[in-house]
């Protein structure tokens, strides 16, 4: 069953086209890697499926709830209650964590799924302390996320994410505001992750990592996909484009 | 007459002043929070309004507010005005010029939350109520505090303008008394009530940011 569906989306800020005809299909339990140079949409494209941006043109469609239909050329969203419940499909996990710093990592995890999905608070609690437990903070439960190392918080925002049980995790570059040591605990969740057959789809410059955990894998250049296979026939491809941008990774091994 | 007399004789008037401290704080506390919502809004001509309200208010003398207050219901609509007015005409004047800087701090304060935040709090399915607060306005409150207290600290000084209408608080008291005795001990004792009361707005003021270091 496909978790999400973008077809044929279109974004442009101050007339300058981002997003020029782009498709995203998920399978439910696939792990969805996107790669390309700096510009080239990857961002704005997660943005538009997590709906902080609201795409010009394409459809969308979450486990069969087509959330903004295409008509006559153009994006039609359906109304903010329905584009809340959306909201339930799915996660994302920010570059720099974006965790509530007054609130302690316990709080942080626990806020959204007891006051929005107004489950019930022991359970919630339980479900929070395994989740840390499986990122290895179970310690940290009541500290303050200043207290933390960057790592330790992108855990915790990946544990705040999973606590609200979404159907599909987005990442953007969760590593990029990290050391490389840190950068290498935070791939081994998600490979955990992908393990557990969760679906995901992640922006990512590190390509090893991308190689390894992935079933697909997209890349992006200047708005259009450029190819969108599996990594072994990205990595040995014969496209131009695609050879050059991953010369440099190829140059680096 | 004694020190001691003096200051039993201002003992009202520090109750009166008291009294304008904490009222105009009440009220301005949370009308600023209004007026600073106003001033963001999308809509323009709200918008317009409350930047304009907002630049008199700080544009202009509190005094000469005071003035307008209590003397205008008589000059422009020939309503007399009887004495109890004056300390409505206080306490709008205080509350309206303290708003309009209490809502520019908290705008600068809202303003200044990473977007982030915002966005956290929206993909976890928080509404734009719920965002404000449990979200922004507690990281708000911890920033905006030491600019609070120095409006706070104004504010206890600011009291005295309410001489100018004659206003039975302690300075105008403390003025009365000075000119039937010749005597500066009565400025002396408004001089250390207001230095008292300070310091002890600054300590509580100290421990609510104390209060508030549990997180950076
Ligand atoms: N809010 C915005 N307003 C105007 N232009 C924007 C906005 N957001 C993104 N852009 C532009 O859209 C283009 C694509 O940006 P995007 O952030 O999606 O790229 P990216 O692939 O994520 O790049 P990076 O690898 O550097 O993160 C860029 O040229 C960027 O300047
Ligand atoms: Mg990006």
């Amino acid at each position: 069953m496909k978790v999400l569906e973008m077809n044929h989306v279109k974004k442009s800020f101050d007339n300058v086209e981002v997003l020029k005809d782009i498709n995203l299909h998920v399978e439910e339990g696939e792990v969805v890697s996107i790669i390309g140079p700096s510009g080239s949409g990857k961002t704005t494209l997660l943005r538009c499926a997590t709906l902080l941006e609201q795409m010009d043109d394409g459809n969308m469609i979450y486990l069969g709830d087509e959330v903004v239909k295409s008509i006559d050329g153009k994006s039609t969203y359906k109304d903010k209650k329905s584009q809340r419940n959306a909201l339930q499909y799915f996660g994302l996990v920010f570059q720099n964590f974006n965790l509530f710093p007054h609130q302690n990592v316990l709080k942080n995890i626990m806020g959204a799924p007891i006051k929005i999905q107004r489950r019930d608070k022991e359970e919630v609690r339980n479900q929070a302390m395994e989740l840390l437990k499986k990122m290895g903070l179970e310690d940290k439960a009541k500290s303050y996320p200043c207290q933390l190392s960057g790592g330790q918080k992108q855990r915790v925002s990946i544990a705040r994410a999973l606590c609200m049980n979404p159907k599909i995790l987005f990442f953007d570059e969760p590593t990029s505001a990290l050391d490389p040591e840190l950068t290498l605990e935070i791939l081994n969740v998600i490979k955990d992750l992908a393990a557990d057959k969760m679906t995901m789809v992640i922006v990512t410059h590190e390509m090893n990592f991308a190689r390894d955990v992935s079933d697909r894998m997209i890349f992006m250049d200047n708005g259009v996909v450029v190819e969108e296979t599996t990594p072994e026939e990205l990595f040995n491809s014969d496209n131009e484009r695609t050879r050059a941008f991953l010369g440099k990774y190829h140059d680096m091994m | 007459m004694s020190f001691i007399d003096i200051c039993l004789q201002l003992l009202p008037g520090m109750a009166v002043t008291i009294e304008i401290f904490l009222i105009t704080l009440i009220f301005s506390l949370p009308l600023g929070m209004l007026i600073a919502v106003g001033r963001m809004s999308k809509h323009k001509i709200i918008q317009y309004i409350i930047r304009v309200y907002i630049a008199i208010m700080r544009g202009t003398p509190l005094m000469l507010q005071l003035l307008v207050i209590y003397f205008g219901p008589y000059y422009i609509f020939g309503v007399s005005i009887d004495s109890s007015y004056r300390q409505i005409a206080v306490m709008i004047a205080f509350s309206l010029n303290y708003a309009a800087y209490f809502a520019e701090i908290y705008r600068s304060g809202i303003e200044s939350i990473d977007n982030g935040q915002r966005e956290a709090a929206y993909i976890l399915g928080y509404n734009k109520v719920q965002t404000f607060f449990s979200i922004i306005f507690p990281q708000v409150i911890k920033r905006i505090l030491p600019a609070i207290t120095n409006e706070v600290v104004t504010l206890v000084k600011d009291t005295s303008l309410a001489f100018s209408i004659a206003y039975a608080e302690m300075f105008t008291e403390a003025k009365r008394i000075a000119a039937a005795q010749t005597s500066m001990l009565p400025f002396v004792a408004a001089g250390i009530f207001y230095f008292v009361f300070n310091a002890l707005v600054a300590f509580i003021m100290k421990k609510a940011e104390d209060k508030l270091n549990y997180y950076s």
